[in-house]
């Protein structure tokens, strides 16, 4: 390739982002380059804040550049309930829906065979001695509606068990604007054991 | 090349940002593994879980090669017990177990045919918990470990069976055990043995029949690995045998 070794190593790292292959790479190099000034340095300045000062809140798990996180200083928070969640990806999506005003606790993945991940892996002791505390009333299982994910969550109902808080998990059903034709059976026979009185 | 065959989806892991990669059990091609494309994305992600029957397509230039899936789901047995944390449990420790355990592009009929019997019962009656472990017990045959589980190994004696060498994999009768008990495995009732006591309830009896299955599942599985079972398989039995310790263990029975 015709580029300077720099050129290309910013496109080999580039390429190396989730949804990037090297034409993308490329692409976004040659974008970059063209807006050194109002763009590039500024993103590099920003990159190596990030790198600097991001970590994982101790309590929590989230990840912020304070310790304890944002969330769990954050004094309008309902402190009685937690909503345990796989990873951050997870914990920013449920912020986004705004649904949700208790603290949180990433489990940092799920219970996996094919992945070799244990129960010894995730941290399942720090949240079961939250919610052992005596101030916590809920904790919420928000874990991906998979056989990986209920089996975690199944496990970690166990584990809860001797708490004392009330341990719920997010419903299984009908998505907003679903059609039922597109459904597979097995959401829909979730959805029809879960139905309610309206 | 290219073949279609019906299968079961063993396991699925995210391969890139939109793409699976799947490991299916089919009747006569045994377990396969290949890449469905986009399948992570798709509107049909909820049916790509262990335990679904699909109608599988696997192309690849080459036989070697690892292959694509174009995977038409059927029902997603996994669906239908997510809820039940005993038979979810049952479902992933025979998923992983047939994953973990058998080697790729070998077919087991026996294997598949008992796999499919599974999980029909898991949504359907109680006789999904014997079924698993009658299920483990032809997985061992058909991996060329079978048990001799029809006469004693020191008498010849066909009745009184009530334990199994550890070593041999061979049935020993209530008589001839006589000193070399707690050196035995049990062989449960359900096995066609006598079983610990007479009033011992069914559900012990498949915790010992999984303990019988294991020691040699464990032994000839991966042996050299300090788990060689899957991890799910162990939760599983601890599931079991703490709702024993807990309640008559009716919703065991068949």
């Amino acid at each position: 390739m015709a580029a300077g070794p720099e050129i290309e190593r910013l496109i080999q790292l580039l390429a190396k982002l989730p949804g990037l292959g090297p034409r993308s790479a490329r692409r976004a190099t040659l974008h970059l380059i063209k807006r050194r000034e109002a763009l590039m340095r500024p993103l590099a300045t920003a990159l190596e804040a990030a790198a600097d000062t991001i970590l994982a809140c101790p309590v929590c798990g989230n990840l912020d550049t304070i310790s304890p996180c944002a969330v769990c200083n954050d004094p309008g928070r309902d402190r009685s309930i937690i909503c345990v969640v796989e990873d951050v990806a997870d914990l920013w999506a449920i912020e986004r829906s705004h649904s949700h005003r208790g603290l949180y606790h990433v489990l940092g993945g799920i219970l996996s065979a094919l992945d070799g991940i244990k129960p010894e892996d995730l941290s399942i002791d720090s949240l079961v001695a939250r919610a052992s505390a005596g101030d916590i009333v809920e904790v919420i299982l928000a874990m991906n509606a998979t056989v990986e994910g209920q089996t975690t969550a199944h496990y970690l109902t166990d584990r809860l068990a001797e708490s004392g808080a009330r341990v719920s998990r997010l419903a299984h059903g009908v998505p907003i604007g679903g059609e039922l034709d597109y459904l597979d059976e097995g959401t829909l026979a979730a959805a029809l054991r879960a139905r309610r009185t309206v | 090349m290219e073949w279609s065959e019906p299968g079961i989806i063993l396991g699925a892991r995210r391969h890139g940002e939109s793409s699976l990669l799947i490991s299916v059990l089919t009747r006569s091609r045994g377990r396969n593994k290949g890449l469905a494309r986009g399948a992570a994305r798709s509107r049909g992600r909820g049916a790509m879980e262990p335990g679904t029957l699909v109608d599988a397509t696997w192309s690849a230039r080459l036989q070697d090669h690892l292959g694509l899936w174009r995977l038409d789901a059927g029902t997603a047995y996994a669906a239908l017990v997510l809820e039940d944390p005993l038979r979810l449990g049952c479902l992933e420790a025979a998923t992983d177990l047939v994953d973990a355990a058998l080697p790729e592009r070998q077919a087991y009929p026996v294997v598949y045919d008992g796999l499919l019997a599974v999980l029909e019962a898991l949504g359907r009656d109680d006789t999904w918990a014997s079924l698993h472990l009658r299920w483990e017990l032809d997985l061992l045959g058909s991996l060329g470990y079978g048990l001799d589980l029809a006469a004693c190994a020191v008498s010849g004696v066909t009745d009184n069976l009530a334990y199994v060498s550890p070593r041999t994999g061979r049935a020993v009768s209530m008589a001839a055990a006589e000193g070399y008990r707690d050196r035995l495995l049990v062989l449960p009732r359900l096995l066609g043995g006598i079983g610990r006591t007479n009033d011992w309830s069914q559900g012990w009896d498949l915790i010992d029949g999984l303990a019988l299955t294991g020691h040699f599942l464990g032994r000839h599985i991966h042996p050299d690995m300090e788990t060689p079972l899957p991890g799910s398989r162990t939760r599983y039995i601890d599931r079991m045998t703490r709702l024993m310790a807990f309640s008559s263990g009716s919703s065991l029975q068949d």
